[in-house]
């Protein structure tokens, strides 16, 4: 077998992959908080109780009706993104003018009580979603096995995040959004009306959260703590990525589901800490991210 | 810009006579703090008209009241017939009138271009880009820069004419050659005088009455959150041992 540092390569390759995986987890995950984060000024403590709710909306639509994995994609976001607009409408809407303080304390509330109804309805083991018939199978690429859900999974992630780099960055109404984030007030002086974009907004980031859970569902088992795991280290990410940086969300994301999966490979007794350290290391070195603009 | 060029005056161009826009015992307030203690005055169609007054008089809290970013505000603002007070200012810009803050307001994460498109069309009638970069031709020059690597004066041209292309026909400027060199100030002053001539309508904010007085047909005098005096221009050289102390200058 052939060796890469000591390493045999279908353990290396191996664990690349998960790292992609994760890191495209991480991703559009940290993509949605910095969207939500640049806007609204809320760190959203909901997203990975969103992102679980997406996997189980895909879950009920399945076995409730019978509706699979493409159709899934499309209705569980849309269905839970429309929950946010109610939780942004009723709730998070009053605290706009107050510290940030509040609306964390909220979305974290609110993360305790969803994950606290689900776990209630449905305990904590996880329910089984299988992968749509057409990505089941792999590639055989000589140095690895390569599973088509996997592959799928990455380059989904990939073409997702950067069709919404490309709308912030690029459009009309990216502008309208990266304005409204420097001065809301003026940009709605000019006639538009603000308080609907930001519940849009707000929406669209828990959806994206929810089609990530969708994503998810076939990979990791669908399970009410799914995104209370995983959510920490997403915050990680946008810290070191940079608080309200569309593309640092992105290329941190899978930069550091990258990094995390080699380490599994070389120093596997860090991996679960090694995102922490970078967190720190950058914090002390640029306090506003890798591709953070200082306030 | 030539007068061949000019663009018609909207639909339903303001008679002369008529107010456009009237303003009747407006209070206002910053959270606890009480700014203007009913403020009384009003604009006509096709006039240009200035609020002078010390700092902290409630110049510019007038003008943001008139937009509707205040968001504590009471008493009467009839716009074309209509009461605003109760309007979000979307509505109000949607209405017809567009503000120019004193900050000037140009947008980090926007290029030029970006900067300069951003505000939606609210009515038919407003400058085409072209026309905007006849009056302000640095600004063709810059079109890919960030909004905020501009000049000060370059930013000041951004944020007016960012303001002409949306069909507004009221337009608020607050302070727009405040910190700006004396050609960049009457560079503005001949863009107010070209807008005039437009059929814009147009309420200024100035400290400077000097220049004031080379573009307005009509002064207001606030104090202490109040109109105090109106001096017709004509009558402004006659006025000015009153003004002076107006002023304090």
């Amino acid at each position: 077998m052939t060796e890469i540092l000591g390493v045999p390569t279908q353990a290396l390759f191996g664990q690349l992959l998960i790292g992609l995986i994760n890191g495209s987890f991480y991703a559009m995950l940290s993509l949605g908080l910095a969207v939500i984060f640049g806007l609204l000024n809320i760190i959203n403590f909901t997203h990975g109780a969103q992102y679980m709710m997406g996997a189980f909306a895909a879950w009920f639509l399945l076995n409730k009706a019978g509706i699979g994995y493409w159709w899934s994609l499309l209705i569980a976001p849309l269905a839970v993104g429309l929950t946010g607009v109610v939780v942004e409408r009723t709730m998070l809407a009053r605290l706009y003018k107050l510290d940030h303080l509040y609306g964390l304390l909220l979305t974290f509330g609110l993360a305790l009580v969803i994950q606290g109804v689900f776990r209630n309805e449905f305990g904590a083991s996880g329910l089984p979603y299988r992968i749509p018939e057409e990505l089941t199978g792999g590639y055989n690429l000589g140095f690895m096995f390569l599973p088509k859900y996997r592959a799928w999974v990455i380059v989904a992630s990939v073409v997702v995040c950067l069709a919404t780099w490309y709308v912030i960055e690029r459009t009309k109404l990216g502008a309208y959004l990266r304005a409204a984030t420097e001065n809301p007030a003026l940009v709605q002086s000019f006639g538009v009306n603000v308080p609907r974009m930001i519940t849009l907004t707000y929406g669209f980031g828990v959806g994206l959260a929810a089609l990530a859970g969708v994503m998810a569902a076939p990979i990791y088992q669908v399970n009410p703590l799914m995104g209370a795991d995983l959510i920490i280290v997403v915050f990680a990410v946008v810290v070191i990525g940079g608080m309200g940086s569309i593309m640092g969300s992105i290329v941190t994301g899978f930069l550091l589901g990258i990094v995390e999966g080699l380490t599994k490979v070389f120093y596997p007794e860090a991996s679960n800490t090694v995102i922490f350290v970078i967190m720190v290391i950058v914090l002390i070195l640029r306090p506003a991210g890798l591709f953070g603009r200082e306030r | 810009m030539p007068e061949g060029t000019r663009a018609a005056p909207a639909a339903g161009a303001p008679s002369a006579a008529a107010a456009l826009l009237e303003v009747r015992g407006l209070n206002a307030w910053y959270g606890e703090s009480h700014v203007l203690h009913g403020v009384d005055f009003e604009v006509r169609g096709g006039e240009v008209v200035t609020l002078l007054g010390r700092n902290g008089a409630g110049k510019t809290t007038t003008l943001k009241s008139i937009m509707g970013i205040v968001p504590r505000r009471a008493g009467a603002i009839v716009f074309e017939g209509r009461d605003t007070i109760a309007l979000s200012s979307n509505r109000i810009a949607r209405l017809g009138i567009a503000y120019c803050p004193e900050e000037r307001g140009i947008f980090a994460s926007l290029n030029v271009e970006e900067n300069l498109l951003l505000p939606p069309q609210v009515r038919p009638g407003g400058l085409t880009v072209e026309q905007i970069f006849e009056l302000f031709p640095n600004l063709r020059e810059r079109l890919r820069s960030q909004g905020t690597k501009l000049s000060g004066g370059e930013q000041q041209m951004l944020a007016i004419g960012r303001i002409l292309r949306t069909g507004a026909r009221l337009l608020l400027l607050d302070e727009p050659t405040e910190g700006l060199a004396p050609v960049i100030v009457q560079q503005i002053g001949r863009t107010i005088q070209r807008l005039k001539a437009e059929g814009f309508t147009i309420l200024l904010v100035e400290q400077n009455f000097r220049f004031a007085s080379t573009v307005a047909d009509r002064h207001y005098v606030m104090e202490h959150g109040r109109v105090v005096d109106m001096i017709p221009n004509a009558e402004l050289g006659a006025s000015m041992a009153k003004l002076h102390d107006y002023l304090g200058v």
